[in-house]
């Protein structure tokens, strides 16, 4: 187990810990919407092709590098604003992790806060192909 | 008139909530929600008349059979077909389009031949004519569209002119709601010579369909969108058409004799499009279905949703930055819209807490989305069991979506 688990784990327990505030589906939205606006937009160079994760309706873009400490960063992108939010609270947890971790990672906040319809294959808005290709990036940079 | 809580009554899933919410059904377009009557047929043949058909000669199997053919006598009272036969039970309306597509497609379509089809077609309308015109070498014709949803009517006779043997076309968009005028669409391409296909998909559940009136070569529609089951569907052809084509899929109930040393010849139509067991339950609920549809009155049903069309048109057009998708003069009820700087995706998922059911997305009609060049639309669609309170419900929701949103 790499010495970043842990910080996986809180980060899972901190979004989990905000969550709890919220009394009913409308008042998640609007956090997740907050969270969508302010998610720094794609450079428009980086929504391209190669990057993008189609959903049936919402389109995810993603990109990925690694830092000098040999973490990954993550860039990501939607053009759907509840979509938005749920991949900055992915990037939130996965951010700045070694490979080996986002590649093991399991997300488990995402059932706990009642979001994880939005991750169901049948939800088609490209959010789990977006996790799924997150950790491919992680066992292809385990690898280098 | 109809009677919106009268008929609400008779649909059981209508009074679930979802969310917490009670349950605003905008989806009727996609599949529409099913009446007691339609459920009891289905749940009646199961408890007490389930046999195969007509194979047996023991009166349960008889019993089963007399249902089964009875209803596509219905469905033949319900189109004004000439004929019974002219009755194929498909699995659904895509099932009868790839019918004819393999069927009288891979007999009459050659290399170089001409297929015209719209840019409002469903999927289902597209692909199965795309598979046959790459298979053949045969072109497909694509019928172009003003920004109101109607069909270019210089496009199309420019398509005519090219002398298509087949022309394939919806007569109601689910996307837009535009009404196309089919009877005169399918005469015209008749007189060049082509053999019509009409996608009845979004006509049947909502107005009178009179398949001799229209003339058309092939007729098509599902059954769960007229308030049926699932798995269900029609194709209505013209009977000297039909027998003239080949099977489709092999197996039991298509055949006349089957010899390894004489060969196999097939049954007359309708069976010899029939293989297999078909869906006999479904079927026979289909039937109780459109008979319900004309207890209540067909008109009288359009007539409240073109109502409710009107209502929701009015009440979203006062939505800043609301665009609505599909504008003819001549449509159904059914509402697409977009707003500005909002992903229809994000108003759907709003929508949903609140229990309201509508549809975002491109709703299998992808070259339209292109033409419009948007991602989706949100679309309400609405049916007999529908009200103006839901509708004021939609308004308020979107309202409220929007305003989360921007």
């Amino acid at each position: 187990m790499s010495d970043s688990t842990p910080l996986l784990q809180q980060r899972q327990e901190e979004i989990v810990e905000e969550f709890a505030y919220f009394e009913d589906w409308m008042e998640k939205y609007e956090y997740l919407i907050e969270l969508g606006k302010e998610l720094k937009p794609f450079d428009e160079a980086d929504r391209t092709d190669d990057n993008i994760i189609r959903g049936c309706q919402s389109r995810v873009w993603l990109a990925a590098q690694r830092s000098p400490d040999g973490t990954l960063l993550f860039g990501a992108d939607s053009d759907a604003i509840i979509t938005r939010g749920l991949v900055a609270l992915v990037i939130r947890a996965l951010n700045n992790l070694p490979p080996e971790v986002i590649a093991g990672a399991d997300l488990w906040f995402v059932q706990r806060i009642g979001l994880d319809t939005h991750l169901s294959p049948t939800r088609a808005n490209g959010l789990l192909s977006m996790v799924q290709q997150m950790k491919h990036y992680g066992i292809a940079f385990q690898a280098r | 008139m109809l009677n919106p809580a009268h008929i609400r009554s008779q649909f059981p899933i209508l009074s679930r909530e979802v969310n917490g919410r009670p349950l605003v059904y905008l989806d009727h377009a996609a599949s529409a929600q099913k009446p007691v009557a339609v459920i009891e047929a289905q749940r009646e043949y199961l408890m007490h008349l389930h046999a195969n058909v007509h194979r047996g000669v023991h009166s349960l199997s008889q019993q089963a059979t007399d249902a089964f053919e009875k209803a596509r006598e219905t469905v033949r009272g319900h189109l004004n077909a000439a004929f019974t036969e002219e009755i194929i039970w498909t699995a659904g309306a895509t099932d009868a389009i790839n019918l004819v597509a393999q069927s009288w497609g891979r007999t009459h379509i050659k290399t170089g031949d001409v297929i015209v089809v719209t840019r409002m077609e469903h999927h289902a309308n597209i692909v199965p004519w795309q598979m046959l015109a790459e298979e053949k070498g045969a072109r497909l014709e694509v019928v172009e569209i003003h920004e109101t949803g109607d069909l270019i009517e210089a496009d199309f006779q420019l398509k005519l002119k090219m002398k298509p043997k087949l022309v394939a076309l919806l007569h109601v968009s689910n996307t837009l709601g535009t009404i196309n005028d089919i009877k005169r669409l399918t005469r015209d391409a008749q007189e060049v010579g082509a053999t019509v296909l009409v996608d009845g998909c979004q006509s049947v559940p909502h107005m009178e369909v009179d398949v001799q009136d229209i003339a058309s070569d092939f007729y098509v529609f599902s059954g769960h969108k007229t308030y049926g089951p699932t798995g269900i569907g029609v194709l209505h052809g013209k009977k000297e058409l039909l027998e003239s084509m080949p099977p489709w899929r092999g197996g039991g109930e298509m055949i006349d004799t089957v010899s390894f040393e004489k060969g196999t010849t097939y049954a007359g139509v309708p069976h010899k499009f029939e293989a297999g067991t078909p869906h006999i339950s479904g079927a026979i609920a289909l039937g109780v279905a459109l008979d319900w549809m004309r207890g209540v009155g067909i008109k009288a049903i359009g007539d409240h949703e073109n109502t409710l069309g009107a209502q929701a048109r009015q009440l979203l057009g006062k939505v800043d930055g609301l665009r609505f998708i599909g504008t003819s003069e001549d449509k159904t009820g059914v509402v697409s819209f977009v707003v500005d700087g909002v992903h229809p995706y994000d108003i759907g998922t709003l929508l949903d807490p609140m229990g309201i059911a509508v549809r975002t997305g491109h709703h299998c009609t992808q070259p339209l989305m292109d033409f419009y060049d948007i991602p989706g639309t949100v679309r309400a669609s609405f049916g007999a069991y529908n009200t103006l309170q839901e509708v004021d419900a939609l308004a308020a929701g979107v309202e409220r979506a929007v305003r989360m949103l921007r």
